[in-house]
Protein backbone atom coordinates (compact mmCIF):
# COMPACT_ATOMS: atom_id res chain seq x y z
CA UNK A 1 0.00 0.00 0.00
CA UNK A 2 2.75 2.57 1.17
CA UNK A 3 4.95 1.69 -1.93
CA UNK A 4 1.99 2.48 -4.40
CA UNK A 5 1.07 5.35 -2.77
CA UNK A 6 2.53 8.40 -4.46
CA UNK A 7 4.60 10.58 -2.43
CA UNK A 8 2.88 13.97 -1.88
CA UNK A 9 5.14 16.93 -3.26
CA UNK A 10 3.69 20.08 -1.84
CA UNK A 11 5.93 21.53 -4.51
CA UNK A 12 4.97 20.05 -7.35
CA UNK A 13 1.66 22.21 -7.40
CA UNK A 14 3.99 25.00 -8.86
CA UNK A 15 5.56 23.37 -11.36
CA UNK A 16 4.99 25.34 -15.11
CA UNK A 17 4.44 23.19 -17.86
CA UNK A 18 4.09 23.95 -21.71
CA UNK A 19 0.54 23.37 -22.89
CA UNK A 20 -1.39 22.47 -26.32
CA UNK A 21 2.28 21.23 -27.53
CA UNK A 22 3.43 25.05 -27.76
CA UNK A 23 6.80 24.43 -25.78
CA UNK A 24 8.77 25.57 -28.91
CA UNK A 25 7.24 28.64 -29.36
CA UNK A 26 9.76 31.56 -29.23
CA UNK A 27 10.49 35.07 -30.32
CA UNK A 28 13.80 36.31 -30.73
CA UNK A 29 15.41 33.26 -29.54
CA UNK A 30 13.52 33.50 -26.07
CA UNK A 31 10.71 30.65 -25.10
CA UNK A 32 7.35 31.75 -24.79
CA UNK A 33 5.66 28.70 -24.68
CA UNK A 34 2.07 28.85 -23.23
CA UNK A 35 2.44 27.10 -19.81
CA UNK A 36 -0.52 26.19 -17.83
CA UNK A 37 0.63 29.28 -15.87
CA UNK A 38 -0.54 31.90 -18.92
CA UNK A 39 -3.71 29.57 -19.10
CA UNK A 40 -4.26 30.78 -15.46
CA UNK A 41 -3.45 34.34 -16.52
CA UNK A 42 -5.43 34.01 -19.58
CA UNK A 43 -8.62 32.54 -17.16
CA UNK A 44 -8.30 35.13 -14.92
CA UNK A 45 -8.27 38.08 -17.73
CA UNK A 46 -11.41 36.28 -19.06
CA UNK A 47 -13.45 36.11 -15.07
CA UNK A 48 -12.20 40.06 -14.50
CA UNK A 49 -13.53 40.93 -18.31
CA UNK A 50 -16.76 38.72 -17.65
CA UNK A 51 -17.33 40.25 -13.78
CA UNK A 52 -16.71 44.15 -14.69
CA UNK A 53 -18.69 43.93 -18.52
CA UNK A 54 -21.45 42.58 -16.20
CA UNK A 55 -20.63 45.75 -14.24
CA UNK A 56 -21.50 47.91 -17.43
CA UNK A 57 -24.96 48.46 -17.59
CA UNK A 58 -24.64 51.62 -16.55
CA UNK A 59 -28.08 52.19 -15.01
CA UNK A 60 -28.89 55.07 -12.90
CA UNK A 61 -30.23 52.91 -9.99
CA UNK A 62 -27.46 50.32 -10.00
CA UNK A 63 -28.27 46.05 -10.14
CA UNK A 64 -26.35 43.84 -7.65
CA UNK A 65 -23.78 42.93 -9.77
CA UNK A 66 -23.12 46.46 -10.87
CA UNK A 67 -23.04 47.59 -7.49
CA UNK A 68 -20.60 45.07 -6.64
CA UNK A 69 -18.17 46.60 -9.86
CA UNK A 70 -18.87 50.01 -8.54
CA UNK A 71 -17.74 49.72 -4.88
CA UNK A 72 -14.46 48.08 -6.26
CA UNK A 73 -13.74 50.43 -8.39
CA UNK A 74 -14.68 52.89 -5.79
CA UNK A 75 -12.25 51.48 -3.59
CA UNK A 76 -9.73 52.26 -5.61
CA UNK A 77 -10.51 55.59 -6.45
CA UNK A 78 -11.23 56.50 -2.74
CA UNK A 79 -7.58 54.77 -2.18
CA UNK A 80 -5.80 56.85 -4.71
CA UNK A 81 -7.67 59.95 -3.88
CA UNK A 82 -6.76 59.48 0.10
CA UNK A 83 -3.01 58.31 -0.76
CA UNK A 84 -2.30 61.05 -3.64
CA UNK A 85 -5.39 62.76 -3.71
CA UNK A 86 -7.06 64.88 -6.90
CA UNK A 87 -3.72 63.72 -9.22
CA UNK A 88 -4.19 59.85 -8.31
CA UNK A 89 -7.53 59.80 -10.42
CA UNK A 90 -5.43 59.01 -13.39
CA UNK A 91 -3.31 55.84 -11.96
CA UNK A 92 -7.12 54.29 -11.40
CA UNK A 93 -7.31 51.84 -14.26
CA UNK A 94 -3.50 51.00 -13.00
CA UNK A 95 -4.13 50.04 -10.01
CA UNK A 96 -7.54 48.63 -10.71
CA UNK A 97 -5.80 46.10 -13.15
CA UNK A 98 -2.93 45.44 -10.45
CA UNK A 99 -5.53 45.16 -7.78
CA UNK A 100 -7.93 43.04 -9.58
CA UNK A 101 -5.42 40.55 -11.38
CA UNK A 102 -3.79 39.96 -8.46
CA UNK A 103 -6.97 39.41 -6.35
CA UNK A 104 -8.64 37.22 -8.97
CA UNK A 105 -5.47 35.11 -9.93
CA UNK A 106 -5.18 34.49 -6.07
CA UNK A 107 -8.75 34.06 -5.42
CA UNK A 108 -9.13 31.60 -8.60
CA UNK A 109 -6.07 29.74 -7.46
CA UNK A 110 -7.94 28.85 -4.51
CA UNK A 111 -11.03 27.84 -5.70
CA UNK A 112 -11.41 23.64 -5.65
CA UNK A 113 -11.65 23.14 -9.11
CA UNK A 114 -9.80 19.81 -8.71
CA UNK A 115 -13.13 18.68 -7.93
CA UNK A 116 -13.19 18.81 -11.56
CA UNK A 117 -10.82 17.73 -12.69
CA UNK A 118 -8.97 21.04 -13.68
CA UNK A 119 -5.64 21.53 -11.18
CA UNK A 120 -5.48 25.22 -10.25
CA UNK A 121 -2.82 27.14 -10.63
CA UNK A 122 -1.79 30.74 -8.83
CA UNK A 123 0.37 32.98 -11.37
CA UNK A 124 1.02 35.01 -8.28
CA UNK A 125 3.10 32.26 -6.33
CA UNK A 126 5.86 32.94 -9.14
CA UNK A 127 8.43 35.86 -8.78
CA UNK A 128 8.57 35.89 -12.22
CA UNK A 129 5.33 36.78 -12.22
CA UNK A 130 4.62 38.97 -9.21
CA UNK A 131 8.45 40.53 -10.72
CA UNK A 132 6.94 41.83 -13.63
CA UNK A 133 3.70 43.68 -12.00
CA UNK A 134 6.83 44.81 -9.20
CA UNK A 135 9.17 46.30 -11.91
CA UNK A 136 5.57 47.82 -13.61
CA UNK A 137 4.93 49.94 -10.86
CA UNK A 138 8.29 50.33 -10.14
CA UNK A 139 9.18 51.56 -13.31
CA UNK A 140 5.76 53.92 -13.16
CA UNK A 141 7.00 55.70 -10.58
CA UNK A 142 10.42 56.40 -11.44
CA UNK A 143 9.33 57.77 -14.57
CA UNK A 144 6.39 60.01 -13.38
CA UNK A 145 8.91 60.99 -10.96
CA UNK A 146 11.18 62.29 -13.00
CA UNK A 147 8.80 63.82 -15.56
CA UNK A 148 7.35 65.54 -12.85
CA UNK A 149 9.97 66.85 -10.68
CA UNK A 150 13.23 66.15 -12.87
CA UNK A 151 16.60 65.93 -11.09
CA UNK A 152 14.34 67.09 -8.34
CA UNK A 153 13.06 63.98 -7.64
CA UNK A 154 16.25 62.89 -5.99
CA UNK A 155 15.28 65.31 -3.04
CA UNK A 156 12.94 62.30 -2.03
CA UNK A 157 16.23 60.65 -0.51
CA UNK A 158 16.74 63.37 1.82
CA UNK A 159 14.09 63.60 4.13
CA UNK A 160 12.53 66.59 5.75
CA UNK A 161 14.70 67.61 9.16
CA UNK A 162 17.20 65.36 7.82
CA UNK A 163 20.68 66.68 10.48
CA UNK A 164 23.20 67.82 8.06
CA UNK A 165 25.92 65.73 9.69
CA UNK A 166 23.63 62.73 8.83
CA UNK A 167 23.59 64.27 5.30
CA UNK A 168 26.03 60.97 4.56
CA UNK A 169 24.17 58.15 5.98
CA UNK A 170 20.59 58.70 5.48
CA UNK A 171 20.87 59.71 1.79
CA UNK A 172 22.33 56.24 1.51
CA UNK A 173 19.98 54.27 3.59
CA UNK A 174 16.94 56.01 1.99
CA UNK A 175 18.25 54.91 -1.67
CA UNK A 176 18.43 51.69 -0.75
CA UNK A 177 14.89 51.47 0.48
CA UNK A 178 14.02 52.75 -2.50
CA UNK A 179 15.53 50.59 -4.66
CA UNK A 180 14.56 47.47 -2.43
CA UNK A 181 10.84 48.44 -3.37
CA UNK A 182 10.39 46.26 -6.46
CA UNK A 183 12.35 43.12 -4.64
CA UNK A 184 9.80 43.78 -1.56
CA UNK A 185 6.61 43.94 -3.90
CA UNK A 186 7.14 41.17 -5.33
CA UNK A 187 8.69 38.75 -2.89
CA UNK A 188 6.19 39.46 -0.23
CA UNK A 189 2.82 38.62 -2.77
CA UNK A 190 5.00 35.48 -3.53
CA UNK A 191 5.82 34.30 -0.70
CA UNK A 192 2.67 35.12 0.94
CA UNK A 193 0.95 32.90 -1.79
CA UNK A 194 3.34 29.85 -2.02
CA UNK A 195 3.51 29.57 2.04
CA UNK A 196 -0.15 28.95 2.10
CA UNK A 197 -0.47 26.94 -1.27
CA UNK A 198 2.56 25.23 0.70
CA UNK A 199 0.88 24.83 3.68
CA UNK A 200 -2.37 23.66 2.48
CA UNK A 201 -0.63 20.90 0.60
CA UNK A 202 1.14 19.28 3.60
CA UNK A 203 -1.62 19.74 5.49
CA UNK A 204 -3.94 17.64 2.74
CA UNK A 205 -1.12 15.28 2.88
CA UNK A 206 -1.46 14.90 6.64
CA UNK A 207 -5.19 14.25 6.17
CA UNK A 208 -4.41 11.67 3.41
CA UNK A 209 -1.45 9.64 4.78
CA UNK A 210 -3.27 9.67 8.46
CA UNK A 211 -6.79 8.31 6.45
CA UNK A 212 -4.76 5.44 4.97
CA UNK A 213 -3.22 4.44 8.09
CA UNK A 214 -6.69 3.02 9.55
CA UNK A 215 -8.97 5.09 11.52
CA UNK A 216 -7.29 5.68 14.59
CA UNK A 217 -4.56 7.99 13.29
CA UNK A 218 -7.10 9.08 11.04
CA UNK A 219 -8.84 9.97 14.20
CA UNK A 220 -5.97 11.55 15.96
CA UNK A 221 -4.20 13.32 13.46
CA UNK A 222 -6.37 13.04 9.98
CA UNK A 223 -9.47 15.35 11.85
CA UNK A 224 -7.55 18.12 13.40
CA UNK A 225 -5.40 18.58 10.53
CA UNK A 226 -8.62 18.52 8.15
CA UNK A 227 -10.86 20.86 10.63
CA UNK A 228 -7.13 22.93 10.35
CA UNK A 229 -6.97 23.30 6.83
CA UNK A 230 -10.30 24.38 6.36
CA UNK A 231 -9.61 27.06 9.08
CA UNK A 232 -6.55 27.92 6.96
CA UNK A 233 -8.65 27.85 3.36
CA UNK A 234 -10.44 30.68 5.30
CA UNK A 235 -7.27 32.64 5.79
CA UNK A 236 -5.72 32.03 2.50
CA UNK A 237 -9.06 33.95 1.13
CA UNK A 238 -8.46 36.58 3.79
CA UNK A 239 -4.50 36.93 2.76
CA UNK A 240 -5.76 36.66 -0.82
CA UNK A 241 -7.47 40.22 -0.40
CA UNK A 242 -5.09 41.73 1.81
CA UNK A 243 -1.54 40.89 -0.99
CA UNK A 244 -3.74 42.50 -3.22
CA UNK A 245 -4.98 45.42 -1.14
CA UNK A 246 -1.22 45.38 -0.05
CA UNK A 247 0.42 45.73 -3.73
CA UNK A 248 -2.02 48.07 -4.44
CA UNK A 249 -1.57 50.49 -1.55
CA UNK A 250 2.36 50.37 -1.83
CA UNK A 251 2.23 50.82 -5.40
CA UNK A 252 -0.18 53.87 -4.95
CA UNK A 253 2.28 54.87 -1.54
CA UNK A 254 5.49 55.34 -4.30
CA UNK A 255 2.96 57.40 -6.54
CA UNK A 256 2.42 59.20 -4.34
CA UNK A 257 6.31 60.37 -3.46
CA UNK A 258 6.24 60.36 -7.30
CA UNK A 259 3.75 62.86 -7.56
CA UNK A 260 4.16 65.10 -4.10
CA UNK A 261 7.53 63.73 -3.39
CA UNK A 262 7.48 64.51 0.38
CA UNK B 1 10.80 24.83 -5.56
CA UNK B 2 9.77 25.14 -9.24
CA UNK B 3 9.94 28.77 -9.62
CA UNK B 4 13.68 28.79 -8.84
CA UNK B 5 14.57 25.38 -10.67
CA UNK B 6 12.47 26.44 -13.72
CA UNK B 7 13.14 29.85 -13.51
CA UNK B 8 15.67 30.58 -16.71
CA UNK B 9 13.92 27.88 -18.75
CA UNK B 10 10.30 29.06 -17.99
CA UNK B 11 10.70 33.15 -17.50
CA UNK B 12 10.80 34.61 -21.05
CA UNK B 13 7.50 32.96 -21.31
CA UNK B 14 5.94 33.82 -17.83
CA UNK B 15 7.39 37.63 -18.26
CA UNK B 16 5.95 37.13 -21.89
CA UNK B 17 2.50 36.37 -21.18
CA UNK B 18 2.69 38.05 -17.92
CA UNK B 19 2.80 41.67 -20.24
CA UNK B 20 0.16 40.33 -22.66
CA UNK B 21 -2.19 39.38 -20.34
CA UNK B 22 -1.84 42.70 -18.26
CA UNK B 23 -1.93 44.80 -20.64
CA UNK B 24 -5.15 42.77 -21.99
CA UNK B 25 -6.44 43.53 -18.77
CA UNK B 26 -4.99 47.27 -18.79
CA UNK B 27 -6.05 48.56 -21.44
CA UNK B 28 -9.47 46.57 -22.38
CA UNK B 29 -10.61 46.47 -18.62
CA UNK B 30 -8.72 49.41 -17.06
CA UNK B 31 -8.75 51.83 -19.73
CA UNK B 32 -11.70 51.04 -22.08
CA UNK B 33 -14.19 49.43 -18.97
CA UNK B 34 -13.48 51.05 -15.83
CA UNK B 35 -13.57 54.56 -16.39
CA UNK B 36 -17.39 54.02 -18.02
CA UNK B 37 -18.29 52.76 -14.91
CA UNK B 38 -16.66 55.65 -12.35
CA UNK B 39 -18.53 58.03 -15.28
CA UNK B 40 -21.81 56.28 -14.39
CA UNK B 41 -21.33 56.66 -10.75
CA UNK B 42 -19.67 60.15 -11.34
CA UNK B 43 -23.52 60.99 -13.31
CA UNK B 44 -25.47 59.33 -10.31
CA UNK B 45 -23.75 61.16 -7.66
CA UNK B 46 -24.36 64.47 -10.26
CA UNK B 47 -27.94 63.54 -10.72
CA UNK B 48 -28.58 63.06 -7.03
CA UNK B 49 -26.93 66.35 -6.00
CA UNK B 50 -28.30 68.16 -9.06
CA UNK B 51 -32.21 66.82 -7.84
CA UNK B 52 -31.82 67.70 -4.21
CA UNK B 53 -30.50 71.40 -5.24
CA UNK B 54 -33.76 71.38 -7.90
CA UNK B 55 -35.78 69.95 -4.73
CA UNK B 56 -33.98 72.67 -2.61
CA UNK B 57 -34.35 75.77 -4.86
CA UNK B 58 -37.99 74.33 -5.21
CA UNK B 59 -38.74 74.64 -1.78
CA UNK B 60 -36.88 78.37 -1.12
CA UNK B 61 -38.84 79.45 -4.19
CA UNK B 62 -42.09 78.37 -2.69
CA UNK B 63 -41.19 79.96 0.48
CA UNK B 64 -40.41 83.41 -1.25
CA UNK B 65 -43.61 83.03 -3.40
CA UNK B 66 -45.53 82.43 0.17
CA UNK B 67 -43.66 85.69 1.02
CA UNK B 68 -44.37 87.53 -1.41
CA UNK B 69 -48.07 86.47 -1.45
CA UNK B 70 -47.90 87.39 1.86
CA UNK B 71 -46.57 91.22 1.50
CA UNK B 72 -49.11 91.50 -1.18
CA UNK B 73 -52.42 90.00 1.00
CA UNK B 74 -51.07 92.56 3.93
CA UNK B 75 -50.55 95.42 0.92
CA UNK B 76 -54.21 94.37 -0.39
CA UNK B 77 -55.68 94.58 2.74
CA UNK B 78 -53.92 98.17 4.10
CA UNK B 79 -55.14 99.81 0.54
CA UNK B 80 -58.49 98.31 1.34
CA UNK B 81 -58.47 99.64 4.52
CA UNK B 82 -57.32 103.32 2.64
CA UNK B 83 -59.86 103.18 0.50
CA UNK B 84 -62.56 102.55 2.81
CA UNK B 85 -61.66 105.34 5.30
CA UNK B 86 -61.29 107.13 2.40
CA UNK B 87 -65.16 106.92 1.38
CA UNK B 88 -65.77 106.95 4.59
CA UNK B 89 -64.00 110.52 4.81
CA UNK B 90 -65.50 111.66 1.49
CA UNK B 91 -68.82 110.66 2.44
CA UNK B 92 -68.70 112.62 5.86
CA UNK B 93 -67.27 115.53 3.48
CA UNK B 94 -70.01 115.48 1.18
CA UNK B 95 -72.87 115.18 3.53
CA UNK B 96 -71.59 118.28 5.42
CA UNK B 97 -71.03 120.57 2.50
CA UNK B 98 -74.61 119.75 1.21
CA UNK B 99 -76.02 120.05 5.03
CA UNK B 100 -73.92 123.73 4.68
CA UNK B 101 -75.70 124.24 1.10
CA UNK B 102 -79.41 122.80 2.61
CA UNK B 103 -78.56 125.46 5.61
CA UNK B 104 -77.84 128.54 3.35
CA UNK B 105 -80.17 127.91 1.38
CA UNK B 106 -82.57 127.84 4.55
CA UNK B 107 -81.32 130.71 5.85
CA UNK B 108 -81.67 132.33 2.52
CA UNK B 109 -85.15 131.64 2.35
CA UNK B 110 -85.80 132.34 6.19
CA UNK B 111 -84.10 135.56 5.35
CA UNK B 112 -86.13 135.97 2.62
CA UNK B 113 -89.29 135.26 4.76
CA UNK B 114 -88.36 137.48 7.34
CA UNK B 115 -87.75 140.20 4.94
CA UNK B 116 -91.73 139.90 3.43
CA UNK B 117 -93.18 139.40 6.92
CA UNK B 118 -91.03 143.08 7.82
CA UNK B 119 -92.65 144.20 4.30
CA UNK B 120 -95.96 143.08 5.06
CA UNK B 121 -96.01 144.69 8.69
CA UNK B 122 -94.95 148.01 7.57
CA UNK B 123 -97.86 147.49 4.66
CA UNK B 124 -100.32 146.63 7.07
CA UNK B 125 -98.68 149.76 9.72
CA UNK B 126 -99.07 151.74 6.91
CA UNK B 127 -102.56 150.96 6.22
CA UNK B 128 -103.20 151.59 10.02
CA UNK B 129 -102.30 154.61 9.58
CA UNK B 130 -104.33 155.53 6.59
CA UNK B 131 -107.36 153.73 8.20
CA UNK B 132 -106.53 155.63 11.60
CA UNK B 133 -105.93 158.67 9.60
CA UNK B 134 -109.28 158.46 7.41
CA UNK B 135 -111.06 157.28 10.99
CA UNK B 136 -109.41 160.73 12.79
CA UNK B 137 -110.70 162.70 9.96
CA UNK B 138 -113.71 161.36 9.94
CA UNK B 139 -114.19 161.37 13.62
CA UNK B 140 -112.98 164.94 13.88
CA UNK B 141 -115.58 165.54 10.76
CA UNK B 142 -118.09 164.20 12.97
CA UNK B 143 -117.39 166.02 16.40
CA UNK B 144 -116.49 168.80 15.00
CA UNK B 145 -117.47 169.54 12.03
CA UNK B 146 -114.34 170.51 10.81
CA UNK B 147 -113.03 169.48 8.21
CA UNK B 148 -109.48 168.31 8.34
CA UNK B 149 -107.45 167.49 5.14
CA UNK B 150 -105.97 164.40 4.83
CA UNK B 151 -102.30 165.39 4.86
CA UNK B 152 -103.06 167.08 8.45
CA UNK B 153 -104.74 163.95 9.71
CA UNK B 154 -102.13 161.55 8.34
CA UNK B 155 -99.52 163.70 10.31
CA UNK B 156 -101.08 163.67 12.96
CA UNK B 157 -101.87 159.81 13.58
CA UNK B 158 -98.35 159.52 12.18
CA UNK B 159 -97.07 161.19 15.26
CA UNK B 160 -99.44 159.36 17.71
CA UNK B 161 -98.14 156.19 16.00
CA UNK B 162 -94.51 156.88 16.44
CA UNK B 163 -94.57 158.56 19.26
Amino acid sequence: MAAEQAKVDPMHQFTIEPLFGTDHWSIAGYNIAFTNSALWMAIVSTVLFVFVAGGLKRQLVPGRWQMAVESLTGFIDNLLAANIGPAGKKYVPYIFSLFMFILFANLLGLMPLALFGLHPFTPTSHFSVTGVLAVLSFSIVLIVGFARHGLHFFSLFVPHGTPVWLMWLIPVIELVSFLVRPFSLALRLFVAMMAGHVLLEVLSSFVIDAANAGPLWGGIVGLPSFILMVSICALELLVAGIQAYVFALLTSLYLNDAENLH
Amino acid sequence: MPQIAQFSDTVASQVFWMLVFFGLIFFVIGRGMVPKVMATMEARDQQIAADLAAAEAARSAADAQEEAWRVQANAQRAEAQALIAKAKADAAQAAEARLAAANTVIDARVGEAEGRIAAARGDALKEIETVAAEAAGDIVARLAGVTVDAAAAQGAVKEVLNG
